[in-house]
């Protein structure tokens, strides 16, 4: 990957980012924040290459921690998002017998 | 070659599902009918990317990364399934730290290597150490705090000039490493080790109620320093989600800070958020205690009853009770609606979490611009556990410290009912002008005992 083509994605993806929860209501503000908190839980692949690719104790010792941090931040994050999200029903939902409001 | 090729192109459209996953899964987010899909998107996603990632040509230590995933993996879930609702904003902190000290030692790992080439990539390597670094020893020291482990604040005279000379001290040894100059292990060590403390000295001064700004500060923070050493490993599926949330943290944290009355420099340079000690203006008048039994009968006859709760009835696990006065007032045909302040509960939303989980549907919860108007034609509105946020003095007392801050207009209401274990001063030890107007009333008590006398107060009502 090129230095501008990553610029590019970069622009574009920082647009999509502001663009995706700009008119976001505030009952959402404290999952959205853990929802964004499990993507950046995508550094678990960055640390598994940066492990893979370690040769010296050292670097295999920092690698180890890196994958076990960030598999933490990403099972971590999944698990509270998904409990908070799954409490929030409409009374409609409710009424119908509990579905979960959701497809 | 033609096997290196296929198993590339395969983790390479992986990763784009992988990006177009997170990227409609945070959508999804931002709605409550779809938002539970959101994150199984989501999931999906980091699930295809984790797996392929597994094909990375010339990998080796397979045992070793398995090992880690499945140990951090095992403690993250387990942890995540037990902690208590009240306390997911600081077990958010904690994921968060996490993510940002795996970026940090993916920039670690990569410099003392010495592989990284190139100018950009270097500063790239040593920005997302540095910013993985802060967030990782930050966030932390937020979790401690919400978490009651820390207590105090640590203040000393010159602390932000020390923070410069920290920050000065991390770029310095950064552009010695990245410009090529002396990147030796002793260098590389000293400079995450000056992150670190930097990280640390940083975020201790920060009081514990302007913590969640913090918290996703700390979040954007940390999806940008994915988004660096994305670039550092060429990997897009780190670039795209990590910029994603860099930007969107960024604008959740300006939301935040405006619906706290906040700048961002505020918080991070003055060290409001748990003074005690700025009570000012005095207040006339006197408050008038009230009994269950009459709010039961006001309430029971009202035809609109707001219910403005705060974190104190979170913490007196007062919610379910209050759901439960709820439905019983819905069945006699009054009118209820929940109105929450942004800050009602530890952060913007904390509280529609709390109540959702006490089975409260959303659609009964409004939030401030929705319901301010409402209070004049209610005729109950009743306060439990929220005080600072229902304060008229943030509308009119020039020399408070609220002053400005947007305010729900409980006042306005008929009746106020206050319900509060004692007499004592908010969170930020500011009197509260409402508790001492003609049409408020306080019933004093634990917030869980006074939902339950209401409750039964309403009932023999009949």
């Amino acid at each position: 990957m090129t230095g501008i083509v990553a610029l590019y994605i970069f622009m574009l993806a920082a647009f999509t980012g502001y663009e995706v929860i700009a008119r976001v209501p505030v009952i959402l503000h404290t999952p959205l924040m853990s929802g964004s908190n499990f993507v950046h839980g995508i550094v678990l692949v960055g640390a598994m290459v940066a492990l893979g690719n370690a040769v010296t104790p050292l670097e295999k010792a920092i690698g180890f921690v890196g994958v076990l941090l960030a598999a933490g931040n990403a099972v971590g994050g999944y698990v509270v998002t998904e409990r908070m999200l799954e409490m929030f029903k409409s009374s409609g939902a409710k009424k119908a017998g509990g579905s979960q409001g959701a497809h | 070659m033609q096997e290196l090729f296929t198993a590339e192109a395969l983790i390479q459209g992986s990763y784009l599902l992988t990006a177009f996953l997170f990227i409609m899964g945070l959508k999804r987010m931002s709605s409550p009918v779809s938002a539970r899909s959101g994150i199984l998107w989501a999931g999906a996603g980091m699930l295809l990317a984790v797996l392929v990632t597994f094909l990375y040509p010339g990998m080796t230590n397979y045992p070793l990364i398995i090992a880690a995933i499945v140990v951090g993996s095992a403690v993250a879930w387990w942890s995540g399934r037990r902690v208590a609702m009240t306390d997911m904003p600081q077990m958010i902190a904690l994921y968060n730290g996490m993510g940002g000290g795996a970026a940090a030692a993916i920039a670690a790992v990569e410099l003392y290597k010495g592989d990284a080439h190139g100018l950009v990539t270097m500063v790239l390597a040593v920005i997302g150490g540095l910013i993985g670094a802060v967030s990782f020893s930050g966030s932390a020291i937020a979790f401690g705090k919400l978490q009651g482990l820390i207590k105090r604040s640590f203040r000393f005279g010159g602390q932000q000039v020390f923070n410069l000379a920290l920050l000065v001290g991390a770029l310095v040894l950064g552009g010695l490493i990245a410009l090529g100059i002396n990147a030796s292990p002793a260098i590389i060590t000293a400079f995450f080790v000056v992150a670190l403390v930097l990280g640390l000295t940083m975020t201790l001064p920060i009081g514990g109620a302007d913590m969640p700004v913090v918290i996703s500060l700390y979040n954007a923070l940390t999806g940008l320093a994915v988004a660096f050493e994305g670039f550092v490993l060429g990997n897009a599926a780190m670039i795209i989600a990590g910029t994603v949330v860099g930007s969107a943290g960024t604008l959740l944290t300006q939301l935040m800070a405006k619906a706290m009355n906040r700048s961002l420099g505020n918080v991070l340079f003055s060290g409001f958020g748990d003074s005690g000690g700025t009570a000012s203006g005095e207040v006339t008048g006197s408050m008038k205690p009230i009994e269950a039994t009459d709010v039961g009968v006001m309430m029971a006859f009202a035809s609109k009853v707001i219910i403005v709760p705060g974190y104190g009835m979170a913490v007196a696990q007062a919610q379910h009770k209050v759901w439960e006065l709820t439905q019983l007032l819905i069945d006699r045909g009054v009118t209820v609606k929940f109105a929450i302040h942004p800050v009602a509960g530890r952060m913007p939303g904390h509280m529609n979490v709390l109540l959702a989980e006490a089975g409260v549907p959303y659609d009964l919860i409004a939030d401030l611009d929705e319901i301010n108007a409402e209070f004049d034609t209610a005729d109950v509105a009743l306060i439990i556990g929220a005080n600072d946020v229902v304060n008229p003095v943030a509308r009119n007392d020039k020399s408070s410290p609220i002053y400005g801050m947007p305010i729900l207009n409980a006042d306005k209401a008929k009746n106020c009912i206050v319900v509060k274990r004692g007499q004592g001063a908010g969170f930020s030890g500011i009197e509260n002008a409402l508790f001492y107007l003609d049409n408020t009333r306080m019933l004093y008590g634990d917030g869980q005992k006074a939902a339950a006398e209401l409750i039964g107060a309403v009932k023999a009502v009949g």
